[in-house]
């Protein structure tokens, strides 16, 4: 089975010394920190004074991002900072609704209150009066955070009260029109843009939506600085991220890595026993193993290959598996978690799923069995209804989806030809990739 | 035997006009209930489905402003303006006439959104429109109160064929509702299916 | 300043009017949902897009007024989408890298 481990990973690779910079937000010896840990590895949080202070820094620094779209967040304070003071809220995204995702749960048991310190920060910056941390629904993890809160009101460092907010484990609850909407007592699902959440968010004030490991990067970016921050990484993508590594073998850890690291130094990528990579998770998209072994945890390197590093998601598949049957079952999955707001996504995935299902001939996907392949029209009914939904939704689950599924069949092509003659060459019908089992209930979204 | 002298004119003509506007009335509610999502009535394209169910009221309209100016005007009766619109304003017949200022009110608020519904917003408009399910019923009760007209023969046969359609309309529209399932639920019904391939499409 | 029609999918039921009256700007995909042409709405079909943006059953339809030139695409923050910016192709000696050590 999986097991997560905050800090682990694969020895460093030989070269320049920069383990002692790392790791920034786990604690190094890998348990959690408590308050007076934190307190002593990064002192009380350095407020600025006064709203905007800090924006200038977070530009120097060109932190990106964290959630997936790596957007710039000097940007994104700016504006929900032109609010009139007070009006704004914050809201820390831990929702995580990337089941193979598992950094947000270890950074918020490893390092909380980075996060919490980086909520007040941010409410600072925009002059916000409400601050919201929302988290995947789990009760023990909630608990663990409740009892973070007091002894930080108690110490006064906590100027604006923070609300803890659960969400449920939905795909798409992390999006963030979804964290506006559910805080705002609707269902935890999307809503239509314009105007977006940091012009009309929660209760229809300006909120500032920030993944919990931004908000970890931005308290240390307020106490070390720019330059700080930028002495790892790559001078267009400053910094570390937090990646959830999915080795061939069945571990799954969570690690902090410099941008730029080989994606060898992250994943054993024997190709005896790899054949290919996903990375940015079930939105990203396939990679061949032996062109993986060349590239870096970077956008730079692996955009050309129409992947990105998103939430930091790196799936090595082992060579005994079938691609097209992880695909297959994670794209039933993604279609089971549309919203089914809007009429392109909730018939098109559906559709898409069981093709595809169907290409990969998995038992209850209506594939014909005994060796007579697929149905032939498959993969062209795949091909028209990929182009029906993409863009077509009030987010961006059909394109995603559209994404991952064509990358599987641009990397799979062999597999693709076998398996419409038939034949399928895995040696194991073991599931590798993470995709949560059990019924989806409407309840669910609330 | 009575002559039609121009007093009892204005009361006939208020009479006439009442039961035309019931009848032009519960084809606009039949058209509003059974057109719905995508479904469409056989033969008419959709703009001209929703063109009908506009004329058909702004018609209605037209024929509910005469019954009011007429019963107003005649002098049979002493109705006076303000009854019109205030419910149970009324000497005459309070109750029954005071429906018909109720349902007067209600149908003036849904055609002003409706003519204004690009500036009114979504949300607003839908729930106005709706209120034309109280609309009609009151509408029915108060042409039933109103005068004896109605409770023997052919009219009679009319306002119980009015009532029938808009009901049976009603009818069938609930038990689609209720057979299809809400958004959310679809996908998973969708995913259970083991061909979707040969489906058309869910509508 | 030109008009761009786009429709709010969540809202939009898939009633089909907005196809019939704009059938150049507007077809229904195989579910009977809209398919948008993503083009300024020419001035000779102005008043057409202005009718099937009112008459559309469910207020789904809207006309964007577009400033000319056409405004650059907007900034995504949403899981999934591509970053606007492209990071140029490095030529920097790369700076301290490393993995957490376990």
């Amino acid at each position: 089975m999986t097991s997560v481990t905050a800090g682990s990973a694969l020895a460093p690779p030989p070269g320049p010394a920069a383990g002692g910079e790392l790791p920034r937000l786990l604690p190094p010896a890998g348990r959690a920190a408590g308050l007076a840990a934190h307190l002593g590895r990064h002192g009380p949080v350095p407020y600025r004074g006064r709203a905007r202070a800090l924006i200038g820094d977070l530009r120097a620094a060109g932190l990106t991002g964290r959630g997936g779209a790596a957007f710039p967040v000097h940007r994104k304070l700016e504006a929900v900072a032109a609010a009139r003071p007070g009006r704004a809220i914050v809201a820390g995204n831990g929702a995580e609704g990337e089941p193979a995702s598992h950094k947000d749960e270890a950074l918020l048991h490893g390092a909380p209150h980075l996060v919490l310190d980086g909520l007040q920060l941010a409410a600072e910056a925009v002059g916000a009066s409400r601050a919201i941390l929302y988290v995947r629904r789990d009760v023990r993890a909630r608990t663990r955070l409740d009892a973070q809160l007091p002894p930080r009101r108690a110490r006064g460092l906590d100027r604006v009260p923070v609300e803890l907010v659960s969400a449920p484990a939905r795909f798409l609850a992390g999006e963030e029109s979804a964290l506006a909407s559910l805080v705002s007592g609707g269902a935890a699902v999307p809503r239509f843009t314009p105007p977006r959440v940091f012009a009309r968010g929660v209760d229809g004030r300006p909120t500032l939506v920030q993944n919990v490991e931004t908000l970890a990067h931005l308290a240390l970016i307020a106490r070390y600085g720019a330059g700080w921050f930028r002495r790892l990484g790559e001078p267009e993508e400053p910094g570390t991220m937090l990646c959830t590594l999915h080795q061939a073998d069945g571990s799954v850890t969570v690690a902090e890595a410099a941008i730029g690291t080989p994606l060898t130094a992250l994943l054993d990528l024997d190709l005896s026993r790899v054949s290919a990579v996903l990375a940015g998770g079930y939105h990203g998209a396939w990679i061949p193993a032996g062109r993986a072994a060349g590239l870096t945890l970077s956008n730079a390197a692996l955009r050309p290959l129409g992947a990105f590093t998103g939430a930091g998601v790196l799936a090595a598949l082992p060579a005994d598996r079938c691609g097209l049957a992880e695909t297959a079952r994670v794209a039933r999955y993604l279609a089971l978690e549309s919203a089914g707001q809007c009429g392109p996504c909730r018939s098109g995935l559906p559709s898409i799923a069981a093709a595809m299902g169907d290409l990969a001939g998995l038992a209850g996907a209506g594939g014909r069995g005994g060796g007579r392949g697929p149905d032939p029209r498959a993969l062209a009914h795949l091909t028209r209804w990929a182009g029906l939904v993409e863009g077509r939704g009030a987010c961006h689950h059909p394109d995603g989806t559209v994404r991952f599924l064509r990358s599987a069949l641009r990397v799979f092509d062999g597999e693709v030809r076998e398996h419409q003659h038939g034949r399928c060459g895995a040696r194991s019908g073991r599931p590798f990739l993470p995709v949560p089992a059990g019924p989806s209930t409407d309840e669910d979204w609330s | 035997m009575h002559g039609i002298t121009s007093g009892t004119a204005l009361w006939y003509a208020s009479r006439a006009t009442g039961v035309v506007s019931l009848v032009l009335l519960s084809a606009v509610m039949i058209i509003g209930i059974l057109v719905n999502r995508q479904g469409r009535l056989p033969g008419l394209p959709r703009f001209a489905v929703l063109g009908l169910h506009r004329n058909l009221s702004l018609l209605a309209v037209a024929f509910v402003g005469l019954h009011v100016v007429t019963a107003v005007a005649d002098s049979f009766v002493s109705i006076s303006l303000a009854a019109v619109v205030i419910p149970f304003a009324s000497s005459y017949k309070p109750l029954w006439l005071g429906l018909g200022a109720v349902s007067l009110d209600l149908m003036a608020a849904v055609i002003v959104t409706s003519l204004l519904r690009r500036h009114v917003g979504r949300r607003a408009w839908r729930a106005v429109h709706w209120l034309a399910y109280a609309s009609w019923p009151v509408a029915v009760l108060h042409s039933i109160g109103s005068s004896t007209d109605l409770h023997r023969g052919l009219l009679l046969d009319l306002t119980i064929a009015c009532i029938a359609a808009v009901a049976g309309a009603l009818a069938w529209r609930v038990a689609r509702a209720s057979a299809a399932l809400p958004r959310a639920r679809r996908v998973p019904e969708l995913m259970a299916d083991p061909r979707p391939m040969a489906r058309a499409g869910d509508r | 300043m030109t008009a761009k029609l786009r429709v709010n999918p969540i809202a939009c039921s898939g009633h089909g009017l907005c196809a019939e009256l704009l059938p150049e700007l507007i077809s229904l995909d195989e579910w009977g949902y809209p398919l948008v042409s993503g083009q300024p709405v020419p001035p000779r079909l102005a008043r057409q897009a202005r009718r099937a943006v009112t008459d559309c059953p469910a207020l789904a339809l809207r006309l964007d007024r577009v400033p000319e030139p056409p405004a650059p695409a907007r900034p995504a923050a949403r899981p999934g989408p591509a970053p606007r910016h492209d990071p140029a192709t490095p030529s920097w000696p790369p700076t301290g890298r490393g993995v957490t050590a376990a």
